[in-house]
């Protein structure tokens, strides 16, 4: 009997730690499928351009990468190039791990007028997504974020660093010239619930104090009501650096710039003629065990307002769907249909199976739980039917796909390294789909121009 | 700056982080797990899975749990018992299997 050709679908955290798993498990041939030419997913057009350290997981990505069992397919799209048919006539068994690319929206009055934004629209365009359409001309002095994890905490630090402190980060150069630019003051973090619930990490947190000339603005009377001796390690921490801040009334008027930490409050309307003039909040509360609105108005004069109230997954053509959780549905990583039963050669892990919650390394555990019961249903599986995954690229081909493989992501990374070096900077990344193509592709620069034009 | 472990690990050796961790930087002495500073990316799925909650990212480490920064380090670079140089660079804590050996600091720890 044959190997087993597996496909993955997704080329971020999730996906490959699937893909190590599996060739490290069994003799399983794997194929990692992304729509971007680029592989790593949130790793590159997620984590913000100020942690290269938290970037420096691409060492271990890339060498999954590199496996001999391992190929990278860049540039087909899932729904677009191919489908579910496609996936089972070639592979004995499909993993999705799309992730979740979409922003929840807030849900309020005038969260279309302009300035409002997701925060996942915003952070696309700072990591150079060659899907970011949308170029921030950051002109207001006042902004709110509107969500209580990391995502909000990055999105506040990127509009508040100095210009000089990003520099030599692989921000896009013209994202480079707005912060350059940018007329902020005052970022809001606005969270529906208490500094004791937020789910920030305690790290992304004392990161805020490494800012240069950057205030943190907490209210003491939204800590009066936390009791320290119920609270676990990690929390502690953070309600510790939150008492801080809060002691600190100097951060109100000495600092060039102020994060404004606003707990227990939440949206009830983005207001503006027509566009972004305020943001108004209503103070919340735990009234007898029930999350409430107390019925205590607030206007934020912002211009400009993110919201980063969590990512939710799209469904994908031809799969099952979980709208309220935002996932395909599944059991233990096995993607079950409407009886319940489990779709055979079908199998989800990451984002796209539990919810967009966790951190990078939580999709090693995640992986491999779905892993493991992919391999135990392939030893059950008496033969491999289908063409095997050679005839893939072929028939790839034959549709006019455009595949970007390992070679041709490499070519992109040493193109982007070199114009970092050219500038002095860590890496400049390509941000144009035709020019991502081209250089995947291995046309000369000439051509690449030409094509981006 | 990186994640440490300290002390409430010791005899617990739970490795639940080394489950989650994305670079596997966290290796196994005889009764503690320690964190390679120089490995260590800050990705924080350590901290969240610890049942002791004996990882804490280093700047908000406890003043009792100080000396838990360096011994971290010293794990790596200084010459465990046994052995004729540190552990230095490793790369990943799968290429080693578990080290066997603590630092003075842990070995002493009644």
């Amino acid at each position: 009997m044959r190997s087993a050709n597996v496909a993955v679908v997704g080329a971020g955290p999730a996906g490959l730690y699937s893909a190590a798993d599996l060739v490290r498990r069994s003799d399983a041939v794997v194929d990692v499928i992304d729509r971007v030419p680029a592989p790593f997913g949130l790793v590159r057009y997620g984590v913000a351009p100020d942690h290269p350290r938290i970037k420096g997981v691409v060492k271990n990505l890339q060498r999954v990468l590199e496996h001999e069992r391992v190929r990278f397919i860049g540039n087909v799209e899932f729904g677009r190039d191919i489908d579910r048919g496609f996936l089972d006539e070639h592979y004995d068994a499909t993993i999705y791990a799309t992730g979740a690319l979409h922003s929840k929206p807030l849900g309020v009055e005038g969260e279309r007028l302009p300035g409002s934004w997701s925060a996942s629209r915003f952070v696309s365009w700072y990591n150079g997504h060659p899907d970011a359409e949308a170029h921030f001309v950051l002109e207001a002095s006042a902004a709110a974020v509107v969500g209580a994890g990391n995502v909000a905490l990055d999105v506040a630090r990127v509009l508040t660093r100095s210009v000089g402190s990003l520099a030599l980060t692989d921000i896009p150069c013209s994202v480079l010239e707005s912060i350059a630019a940018s007329r902020i003051r005052d970022v809001h973090i606005v969270c529906r619930r208490g500094a004791a619930e937020a789910k920030f990490t305690t790290k992304e947190l004392l990161d805020l104090r490494e800012l240069a000339d950057v205030g943190v603005v907490v209210d003491p009377a939204d800590l009066a009501d936390i009791r320290a001796d119920d609270l676990d390690g990690p929390v502690l921490a953070n309600v510790d650096l939150f008492r801080a801040w809060a002691a600190n009334r100097d951060a109100e008027r000495a600092e060039r710039r102020r994060i404004h930490f606003h707990f227990w409050s939440r949206p009830v309307a983005i207001t503006g003629a027509s566009q972004v003039e305020a943001l108004r909040v209503e103070r919340t509360g735990v009234v007898d065990g029930e999350f409430a609105g107390t019925g205590e108005f607030r206007t934020l004069p912002v211009e400009m307002v993110l919201s980063s109230v969590g990512y939710r997954s799209s469904p994908l053509p031809g799969l099952p769907f979980e709208p309220e959780r935002g996932i395909l549905p599944n059991v233990a990583g096995r993607v079950i249909g409407d009886d319940g039963r489990h779709i055979p050669s079908l199998y989800v892990a990451g984002w796209l199976k539990r919810g967009p919650q966790g951190v990078i390394g939580t999709n090693r555990t995640d992986a491999a739980e779905t892993v493991s019961a992919l391999l135990e249903d392939l030893a059950e599986a008496r033969n491999r039917p289908g063409r095997g995954a050679e005839a893939a690229g072929e028939r790839l081909r034959e549709r006019g796909v455009e595949v970007v493989d390992y070679r041709g992501w490499q070519r992109i990374d040493e193109h982007e390294q070199q114009r970092g070096r050219d500038l002095g900077r860590a890496r400049v990344k390509i941000t144009a789909w035709a020019e991502l193509r081209a250089i995947g592709a291995g046309l000369s620069t000439a051509e690449a121009g030409s094509r981006s034009r | 700056m990186s994640y440490v472990v300290t002390s409430s690990c010791i005899d617990v050796l739970d490795k639940s982080c080394m489950d989650v961790c994305p670079v596997d930087c966290i290796y196994e002495g005889a009764r503690k797990l320690y964190i390679h500073p120089d490995e260590c990316i800050d990705c924080g799925a350590c901290e969240a899975a610890c049942p002791t909650s004996a990882i804490v990212y280093e700047a908000s480490v406890k003043p009792e749990e100080q000396s838990h920064i360096e011994d971290n380090k010293s794990f790596f670079w200084s010459v465990l018992p046994g052995r004729e140089e540190p552990l230095g660079i490793v790369g990943g804590s799968s290429e080693i299997g578990p080290v066997g050996v603590d630092t003075p600091l842990v070995a002493s720890t009644s």
